[in-house]
């Protein structure tokens, strides 16, 4: 069977997987690279807004994707953890099967922006202008904050003088410039806001950041499977220019066209003898978006609660028969509860690789916990006298496991799987972030491009389904716990 | 089925007369000593009542036979079968244990109650059926009760339906500890008399519990006094009543006259 599927799939050539991160830029420009690989017949498919860097490297490096937008800067700092300089980043890379791929032309690094009537009426221009202006409110990105080339550094490397600095949220960062409570902030190079909010983006005069030039990167492999892809994809080298990314970003975030539209837009205007192929494909209606969307959803939980169910009622069993094993399977299973799910989707990349696979994993380790303590806890609930009554009567211990406590424990376990299956339906739109589908693929798209319908077409349903498997539960009740159980709700078990 | 050297001794032929057989059983709970060096004799085909007070170990005492605990020294022999906590399940299908609240399983109705181990041993369904039927009439419960969940049979149906379960496999020796225990003086009057002529009808080694001296009177054939974890003294009531052994026994019979109940 395996072998058969192993078959198909070699027979068929696989899609050329272009991967991109859960921001609009990375989208457009990997939008970018799916439409030229699909002009020059290769057939590649986007899997797109990925959730982190780590989530697509890895994804890379296992082979689940082949191509994805990436940031010198970001190679430099967070894969290689300053290990690799900028120049030697080529080698480097190729030890690990990776080709360092086109460089597109335009840099989106960290920069200081100031307030255009500010920077006019104080004259800033470089960075080191700061230097003179101690008064200057700052408002700086969390992140920003944190990272060793982030603040801390650039106040040591130009002496700057600002008290007044504060940490928050990048998009709430432009809205304090916007109301005048902040005068300088950090961003990207191309964020479409410098234009939007009327910032001056004021020059690194003493070279402190890091360069963030624009590249993809792709598996050496590649052209093996795909001939004619690495050909394609050098089409985009230094096409893409700072101002024309800044002006994609603005479509797409700020006008809220889709990104394959901002792609093709693009590709039209800039790349000379650029014949688009029919882009009929018309995007489907909402109905049927969110019906995709549920199957996706609902495939993902179905599978991770069976095999929860599996693994967590026989180790419930097992806990309540042996009180020492017990107390270490329930802490155990409580631990993995603790991990943090977008920790415990990246952990599961290098092992599953990216799509439902990995999403599966985790919803089945998050759906343990509640299965294994609601049956240890029916179990050992059960009261006295009926487990003395069933110890005196002498049943085999498997017809006393199947006929007689399990049965009584039926209430306590089924309100776990509830749980399980309600948390999976919730934790489930975690998904998208490692390209499983979902109901988190237009909520993560929403909040990436704030925009709230969008959110809400993806939270709104989740919502809903968490509420329609609550009530199934409530149905499944009456065919799981038998009916003598059911008689007097004043008198459990 | 070969006794281990242990066990070897007394004369084999008691075997026959004896179903259950005590020897220096002691048992404690912590510091607790519930029951203390109890040697007794349970003969086959005859009631025998475990009275004394509540807290006297009694009921440790009809757990320890029915193999439920271990003692901590001493031995006990089911039919000349030295009881183990590894033989306890085994033999235990052959007796029939009967508890206070009647231990009914609340997901199975009143028949699945009784037909539950014939079923786990794979007893053919028309004999279970036809036991059910004996044992309704035996017991007298309404048959279209059968199909009811505990949760709505009355106590005294409870006991009934519990009774039956005991009886199902014909066990060697019925076990009933304060079977009557929570019912209501009507009722409890009431299964005092249906129990007595259960018991006259199957004829079975009946082994019960209770502190209540006319309970014990109308349905026990011999009587076993304990008192703080000690065999005090056995035999029929009316021997003890006529001697005896000190004057402990003598206040606690002092209730009773003669058989007459009131």
């Amino acid at each position: 069977m395996t072998a058969l599927v192993l078959l198909a799939l070699a027979a068929a050539p696989a899609p050329v997987r272009v991967g991109s991160k859960a921001f609009t830029e990375s989208v457009v420009v990997g939008e970018l690279a799916t439409q030229v690989l699909g002009s020059r017949g290769i057939r590649a498919e986007h899997v797109r807004g990925l959730g982190g860097t780590r989530v697509v490297w890895n994804a890379l490096l296992r082979g689940d994707v082949d191509v994805y937008p990436e940031y010198t800067g970001t190679l430099v700092e967070e894969i290689f953890s300053g290990r690799v300089r900028t120049g030697a980043l080529g080698p480097a890379l190729a030890a690990m099967g990776i080709e360092l791929g086109p460089a597109l032309g335009f840099e989106d690094g960290y920069a200081l922006g100031a307030r255009d009537d500010v920077a006019e009426r104080l004259g800033l221009r470089r960075i080191s202008d700061l230097r003179a202006h101690p008064e200057l409110r700052l408002g700086f990105s969390n992140e920003f904050l944190d990272r060793g080339d982030g603040w801390r550094a650039l106040r040591r490397a130009y002496g700057l003088p600002q008290k007044d600095v504060r940490g928050l949220d990048h998009e709430l960062a432009y809205r304090g410039v916007r109301s005048g409570a902040i005068d300088v902030v950090d961003l990207y190079s191309t964020d479409p806001e410098i234009q939007a909010e009327h910032l001056r983006v004021l020059e690194d005069d003493l070279h402190h950041f890091p360069e963030y030039r624009a590249v993809l990167l792709v598996r050496a492999d590649l052209e093996a499977r795909a001939p004619g892809a690495r050909a394609a994809l050098e089409l985009l080298r230094d096409r893409i220019d700072g101002p024309a990314m800044i002006a994609m970003n603005a479509s797409a975030r700020l006008q809220r066209v889709p990104e394959p539209q901002v792609a093709a837009g693009f590709l039209r205007a800039r790349l000379e003898g650029w014949s688009a192929p029919a882009e009929g494909a018309a995007q489907p209606g909402r109905a049927r978006r969110i019906a995709t969307r549920l199957g996706e959803h609902l495939t993902l939980v179905a599978i991770a609660l069976v095999l929860s169910l599996a693994v967590a009622i026989p180790l419930g069993v097992l806990a309540a028969r042996r009180q020492r094993l017990g107390q270490a399977v329930l802490a155990a299973v409580g631990v993995i509860q603790t991990v943090p799910s977008l920790a415990l989707l990246v952990l599961m990349i290098p092992l599953l690789g990216i799509g439902t696979r990995p999403a599966i994993a985790a919803l089945f380790l998050y759906g343990l916990l509640p299965i294994v303590r609601n049956t240890h806890a029916g179990l050992v609930g059960i009261a006295p006298d009926l487990r003395e009554s069933a110890d005196a009567l002498g049943l085999p211990s498997g017809f006393r496991l199947w006929r007689v406590e399990l049965p009584l424990a039926s209430p306590s376990i089924l309100a776990g799987v509830k749980t399980s299956a309600v948390i999976a339906v919730g934790t489930a739109t975690l998904g998208a972030l490692v390209g499983a589908g979902g109901f988190g693929q237009p909520i993560l798209t929403g909040i990436r491009l704030a925009d709230t319908g969008l959110l809400l077409e993806g939270a709104l349903p989740a919502a809903a389904l968490a509420l329609g498997v609550e009530a199934a539960f409530e149905g499944l009740e009456r065919l799981v716990v038998p009916r003598g159980l059911r008689l007097s709700p004043e008198r459990p078990g | 089925m070969s006794l281990p050297s242990t066990s070897a001794g007394p004369a084999v032929g008691a075997r026959d007369e004896a179903v259950l057989r005590l020897r220096d059983v002691t048992r404690t709970f912590g510091t607790q000593t519930a029951v203390r060096g109890v040697s007794l004799e349970v003969p086959r085909g005859r009631a025998t009542v475990l009275l004394g007070e509540s807290g006297s170990g009694k009921s440790t005492l009809l757990r320890l036979m029915a193999a439920l605990i271990a003692p901590d020294s001493g031995e006990i022999l089911f039919e000349g079968t030295l009881l183990t906590p590894e033989r306890g399940p085994a033999l235990r299908r052959r007796m029939g244990f009967g508890l206070q609240s009647g231990g009914l399983f609340p997901h199975l109705t009143a028949a699945e109650n009784v037909t539950l181990l014939a079923r786990a041993l794979g007893r053919p369904a028309a004999w279970q059926s036809r036991r059910l039927e004996e044992l309704v009439d035996l017991v007298r419960l309404a048959p279209e009760l059968l199909g009811r969940w505990p949760l709505q049979l009355s106590g005294g149906q409870r006991q009934r339906v519990s009774l039956m379960r005991a009886l199902m496999l014909e066990p060697a020796v019925l076990l009933l500890d304060e079977p009557l225990g929570a019912l209501d003086p009507v009722t409890r009057g009431e299964l005092q008399h249906e129990l007595a002529r259960v018991f006259r009808a199957v004829g079975t080694t009946v082994v019960l519990v209770t502190h209540d001296l006319q309970e014990a009177a109308m349905l026990g054939d011999r009587v076993a006094l304990i008192r703080g974890g000690e065999l005090v003294q056995v035999g029929p009531l009316a021997e003890i009543a006529a001697c005896p052994s000190d004057a402990w026994v003598a206040r606690f019979l002092a209730g009773w006259r003669g058989g007459a109940p009131g």
